[in-house]
Parts: structure tokens; C-alpha cells; sequence
């Protein structure tokens, strides 16, 4: 088999490059260090079938981060066929030399001159025929994001492949990326035409209220209150209709159906099983909007603008601008943010951020505050109540990092690059929606099931006066009594542990209601204080065993993953205690 | 000869010497900020946060403690 590579600098579109040559669906965003693993696809080119690797970005060939020392890893042992170098057109006084350095090492290299739309509206002009002499490699101008050229690229590789000697390069040889910037400036000074003054963009204009110093917070803040309004305007209808075709199901189907059961069995199915797989599943829509616009602000260059704004107050609490991003990246998932992480050079810097990171209120917790909020206060107050939990979560990730800064004391100096803005791919946006929500119904589809079906068992088994529930409820009452969360509630905190996705399932199976008539249930067995209390505590506390994964892969410490989770352990208890009883002493 | 941190805004200047250590020199002079470029400061951040520096077609933000390690020279326009 073929194998060729997407070698770049960051951010040049090498994924949205991969998407197109293999159909993948590689995460992309206007976001330098976004790929930080490398992903792999296979195509047929001509005769071949072809093995293509998506790198993550490296500025040169030496030292960088974890994910630019992956790439490097990966080039220095891995046998290619061709690398196909991205570049961006439009920057080509800095890029070139990596073409340079490449080349030197004797690579396969086929140059591709990417966000070509981007360079001829600046009224960039490309010698390209003069660029691959001197290169002694192919150069080819496309617009990864339109598909403009990509099938003459297809067409050169096949052709290239057919002749190719599979060629590893020797890092041995490589030479300081400053050997180059002479031959580079050279080149860029005889093959690049460039307008010598350009008139004002449209990033600068924008940038003029997103970067200002007053005006930029609030920016911000609105930024985040339309996403998750239109998430929820837009798919609260959704909802409804999820609602009434489960509940339609349930009364006209499994119901008549499981009434020929044994009863055992039939509670197991219908209020095990069905009420919490399908009070979990009426969030779909949710998690479709949310993603879909979650992409749309990735895909914009927003990203890097909150870098900047919050770099500021982020250097205070010995974290910088990116922290920031990686917290706004875990209102998504929190998983990612963390791998997000190997942009970080200095190991404690990563660490302190990996600390911050997951109390970032991710959509898994996001679906058990809408429903709660949704369930226990009035309409007019249930967006406020969802808002101040995402000031409380960043607020808790501050402050963590804030009273663990001493511990974790870095000089992580940095640059980063602020993109132009881009507006979004409709394809691309499509593509996370959909994807998030699938990996959501496949794990509704496993966990969920199961941790529900279990919850079941344990509520009802040996009986439902004296199951297990009822033990581990005994167990934790002295803890949880204090925060005003009843004990019975504990096996779906429990749960919560594992996905935070089957809390609502859990807590469905443990009333014995789904749907509306949970949010009754709950609403009468429930007051605001206590409702407000569960949820901090579940914001707080940790995540998931996902999250605790990847903590522990990317930190590579278990002495620090065990206490990432007995601090969230702590301090969730602490900030519910505090609230609960300081609530009910002010009288609430 | 002043610095990078010292420029005014929008004032082009030419990049004289790099004294920041190592690794952020390696990562400055790759986004393009090298001796003999053009620079230019577009903005500063509040709460005397980033630097954002134009160097031909590439936009960056960087702190202020490492402009105050980069000379430049301010050029006429
Ligand atoms: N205008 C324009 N934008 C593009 C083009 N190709 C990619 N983009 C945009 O450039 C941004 C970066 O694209 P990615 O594919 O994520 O870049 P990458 O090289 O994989 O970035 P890293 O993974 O961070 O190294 C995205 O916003 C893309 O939509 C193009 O040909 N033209
Ligand atoms: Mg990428």
C-alpha cells in the first residue's frame, strides 16, 4: 500500500485538504493546533489504493510542542510515498522555508498552495511553474475549502505514486530553519507578486469591536448567550416532538404490549429501560444545534480573538489566553479540550490548565441543568439559572487554577497566530452536528441502556422496600444530607461518575416517571435551594471516566488524575454545603 | 533602541535583534518576526494583556514581557 502525509504549518487547512481527498470527517477549525493526533484515511488513486495521514501543524522541523514532536515523530519514521506540503498562499513570505527544509531532507514532496481564493483576492500573483523549478517538486495552486484544484492534485499524486519510492527522512539532517530564510525571502522576493499596500479587511473591521478593550467582554458574553438560546429556541419544537412520539410509543405500543408480562419484567423494560433511555434521547435535537453551532464559532476564528482578550486576566492566574479556548472548546465535550492541551509546551502549564478544564459545563451536564432548570423554575428565571452555572463553571476553573497557580509555576512564553475570519462550511458544520449526535445515540444506545437498566435493577432488586439503592442511599445520606440533595438521588450521582448522559435516565428510573411527569415529580420533592444545590455539585464533581481517561493519558501521572478527582470531589461538596446552608440560613 | 513593547501603534518598524530565549525565538521567527522584517503593533490587549503584531500577511499575539526583549527600529513613513 501508498502512504502519503498532509505536512503544514498550522491552521493552512491540511484536515479540510484530508476531508476532501478521503470523505473523512477530520475535525477542522479556524484554530491553529486544532489536530493534535494524527488521523488516518484510505482512497483509491489510480491504481493504488492510498493510505493518507492528516498531521497535526508544525512551524519547522525541530523541538514545538507535544503535537508538533507527533509530527516529526511520525515523518522521521514512517516510510512515504509522497508528502504533500500545504501551504497558505497568502503567507508564503514565512512559509517557504518549510518547503525548503523539507526538501532538503529528500522528501517526496508535491507542494500545494492552499486558500488560493483567499490569495487572489488580496491580489497575490504565484510564479508557480518558477516556485517548482527551484523547489524540484510539483506546486500546485488549490482551495482545499472550495475544491478548487483538488482533482488535479488527486490526478498529479495518482500519477506520482506510479513511479514513487517509498522514502523516510532522515531528521539527522536536518538544518536550523534559519538556514534557510535567505533562499526563502529570495524566492518569495522573485516568484510572489504582492500589492504593495492593501486596503482594510474586513478582519481588521471586525476585530475593531470584538478586540476592543471595553466592548470585547461583552462581545463575548453575547457571543455565548445566542448560541445556547438558539440551541434552545430552535430545538425546543424538536423536542416536543421527540416527546410526544416516545410517549406515543410508550402508551399505544410497549405498554399494551408488556401488559401480558410478569411484572418484574415489565417494569424492567418499560420504566427501566424505556422511561430513561427515553428521557435521555429527547435531547438529541440539543445536541445536534449545539454542535452545529459550536462549529460555526470554531470555524469563524472567534477562537483565537478570545485568546487574546483573555490572555490578560489568564496570566494572573498563571494560565494564558489558550486555557481560555480549551475551556470554551470543553463546553462541548471536555475530552477534546484536554487533548487540546498538547498545544501547551511547558509540562506544568499543561498540567494547570488540564486542572481548569474539567469544570468546563459541558453539553452532557448542559442537558441535566435545561431539564432541571426547565422542570423546577419558571420560565423567566430558568435561562438566569442556566447562566449563572456557566459563571460559576468558569468561575470554578479559575479559581482552581488561581489557588493551584503556586504549585504548577511555568514559563510557557507564546505566540499565537490570530487567523483571518472565515465564514463556515455548511458541509463542515453538518458534518460535527451529525457526527456528535451519533456518537451520542451510540452511547445512548450502550451506556446509557445499561447504566439505566442497571439504576433498575438496583432500585428494585430484591425489592423495591429493601433493594441495594436503599443501602448505598443509607451509605451516603450523612454526606449528602448536608447539601440538601436527598439520598436517594446518589445512585444517579453515582452514575453520573461513569456519563454524565445517564444522570437524567438514573433520576428518571429512580421516580418512576419520565418526561413531564418527572419534571412534576421532581418539582413537588424538590425546591429551588436544593435543585440549585444538585446541580453545583454536579458540575462540579467529576465529569466522566472519559474525562478521567484522557487526564490520565495526557498528564501521564495517575498521582495527578487522582487528584484532579478528589479536588473536584471536595470542592464540589464544599461550594453545594456553602450554597445550601448558607441559602437556607439567609432563609430560602 | 527601543522596542517592540515601546512602538506605537501602527507604527512600521524594522526588526533589529531577537534577545527572548530560545524556544519563543524559534516560534517568533517561524510566525515571521525576524531581523530586517517589517513590524507593525495593531493593537494592545486590556489589563495589559497580548500584543497583536502584523508581520507582512500574518497577524499575532504575543506578550508584552517578550516585546520588551525584541529592538526595533521605528522607520519614517
Ligand atoms: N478561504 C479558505 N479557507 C480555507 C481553505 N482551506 C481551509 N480553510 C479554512 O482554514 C481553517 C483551517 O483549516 P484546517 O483544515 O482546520 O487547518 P489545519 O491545517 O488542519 O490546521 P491544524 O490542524 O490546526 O494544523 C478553517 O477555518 C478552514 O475552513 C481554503 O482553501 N480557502
Ligand atoms: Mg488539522
Amino acid at each position: 500500500m501508498k502512504r502519503i502525509a498532509l505536512v503544514g504549518m498550522p491552521n493552512t487547512g491540511k484536515s479540510t485538504l484530508f476531508n476532501r481527498l478521503t470523505g473523512g470527517t477530520a475535525r477542522i477549525a479556524n484554530w491553529p493546533g486544532l489536530t493534535v493526533e494524527i488521523t488516518t484515511g484510505r482512497i483509491p488513486l489510480g491504481a493504488h489504493l492510498v493510505h493518507v495521514a492528516d498531521l497535526p501543524g508544525i512551524y519547522d522541523l525541530e523541538g514545538g510542542a507535544e503535537d508538533e514532536r507527533l509530527a516529526h515523530a511520525f515523518l522521521a519514521e514512517t516510510s512515504l510515498d509522497a508528502v504533500l506540503l500545504v501551504l497558505n498562499a497568502t503567507q508564503l513570505d514565512r512559509q517557504l522555508g518549510l518547503a525548503l527544509q523539507l526538501a532538503a531532507l529528500g522528501v517526496p514532496l508535491i507542494v500545494a498552495l492552499n486558500m488560493s481564493d483567499e490569495a487572489r483576492r488580496a491580489g497575490i500573483r504565484i510564479d508557480r511553474e518558477g516556485l517548482a523549478a527551484r523547489l524540484g517538486c510539483p506546486v500546485l495552486a488549490i482551495s482545499a475549502k472550495r475544491g478548487e484544484g483538488v482533482p488535479e492534485l488527486k490526478h498529479l499524486l495518482a500519477q506520482h505514486l506510479q513511479t514513487a519510492e517509498p522514502h523516510c527522512a532522515d531528521f539527522s539532517r536536518v538544518t536550523s530553519s534559519t538556514d534557510w530564510h535567505a533562499e526563502e525571502a529570495q524566492l518569495f522576493g522573485q516568484y510572489v507578486r504582492r500589492p504593495s499596500s492593501l486596503p482594510e479587511g474586513i478582519t481588521a473591521k471586525i476585530d475593531r469591536w470584538v478586540l476592543h478593550p471595553w466592548l470585547g467582554l461583552p462581545v463575548f458574553v453575547l457571543t455565548m448567550y445566542c448560541l445556547f438560546q438558539l440551541t434552545y429556541t430552535l430545538s425546543a419544537p424538536l423536542q416536543d416532538v421527540m416527546k410526544a412520539l416516545t410517549g406515543m410509543i410508550k402508551s399505544e405500543w410497549l405498554t399494551p404490549l408488556a401488559q401480558g408480562w410478569p411484572p418484574f419484567l415489565a417494569g424492567f423494560v418499560v420504566e427501566g429501560i424505556f422511561d430513561g433511555a427515553s428521557t435521555v434521547l429527547t435531547f438529541t435535537p440539543i445536541i445536534f444545534l449545539f454542535f452545529s453551532l459550536m462549529a460555526v464559532i470554531e470555524d469563524s476564528g472567534y477562537f483565537a480573538r478570545a485568546a487574546f482578550m483573555m490572555d490578560g486576566v489568564m496570566a494572573r492566574l498563571g494560565l494564558d489566553g489558550r486555557g481560555f479556548v480549551m475551556l470554551m472548546m470543553g463546553f462541548g465535550c471536555n475530552v477534546p479540550a484536554l487533548l487540546g492541551t498538547r498545544i501547551i509546551r511547558d509540562y506544568k502549564a499543561r498540567l494547570l490548565t488540564m486542572l481548569a478544564i474539567p469544570f468546563s459545563l459541558c453539553s452532557a451536564r448542559l442537558q441535566i441543568f435545561l431539564f432541571l432548570a426547565g422542570a423546577l423554575f419558571s420560565p423567566a428565571r430558568a435561562p438566569w439559572v442556566l447562566l449563572s452555572l456557566y459563571f460559576v463553571s468558569i468561575a470554578v476553573a479559575m479559581g482552581t487554577a488561581l489557588v493551584f497557580r503556586k504549585h504548577f509555576v511555568s514559563n510557557e512564553p507564546f505566540a499565537l497566530e490570530l487567523p483571518p475570519y472565515r465564514l463556515p462550511v455548511i458541509g463542515h458544520v453538518w458534518n460535527r452536528g451529525w457526527g456528535e449526535t451519533r456518537e451520542f445515540l451510540k452511547l445512548a444506545s450502550t451506556m446509557i441502556v445499561t447504566g439505566v437498566a442497571l439504576v433498575w435493577l438496583l432500585t428494585h432488586y430484591p425489592s423495591e422496600q429493601a433493594s441495594y439503592a436503599g443501602v448505598v442511599a443509607n451509605f451516603f445520606q450523612p454526606v449528602l444530607s448536608p447539601i440538601g440533595v436527598q439520598s436517594d438521588l446518589s445512585i444517579a450521582l453515582i452514575f453520573g461518575l461513569v456519563a454524565k448522559e445517564v444522570v437524567l435516565g438514573a433520576l428518571a428510573v429512580i421516580v418512576g416517571h419520565e418526561g413531564k411527569e418527572l419534571a412534576n415529580h421532581l418539582a413537588m420533592t424538590l425546591d429551588a435551594v436544593s435543585a440549585y444545590s444538585f446541580m453545583l455539585f454536579t458540575l462540579i464533581y467529576v465529569p466522566c471516566v472519559s474525562t478521567i481517561a484522557a487526564l490520565r493519558k495526557e498528564s501521564k501521572s495517575l498521582g495527578f488524575t487522582v487528584f484532579s478527582v478528589v479536588w473536584s470531589l471536595l470542592l464540589a461538596w464544599v461550594v453545594a454545603f456553602v450554597f445550601y446552608q448558607g441559602a437556607r440560613w439567609l432563609g430560602f | 533602541m527601543p522596542t517592540l513593547a515601546e512602538l506605537p501603534l501602527r507604527q512600521l518598524a524594522r526588526v533589529c535583534h531577537l534577545r527572548v530565549e530560545p524556544e519563543l525565538a524559534q516560534r517568533l521567527i517561524a510566525l515571521g518576526l525576524r531581523p530586517d522584517r517589517e513590524v507593525e503593533v495593531i493593537r494592545r490587549g486590556w489589563l495589559s494583556g497580548p500584543l497583536l503584531v502584523r508581520v507582512g500577511a500574518t497577524e499575532f499575539m504575543m506578550r508584552r514581557e517578550a516585546a520588551k526583549l525584541i529592538d526595533v527600529e521605528p522607520l519614517s513613513s
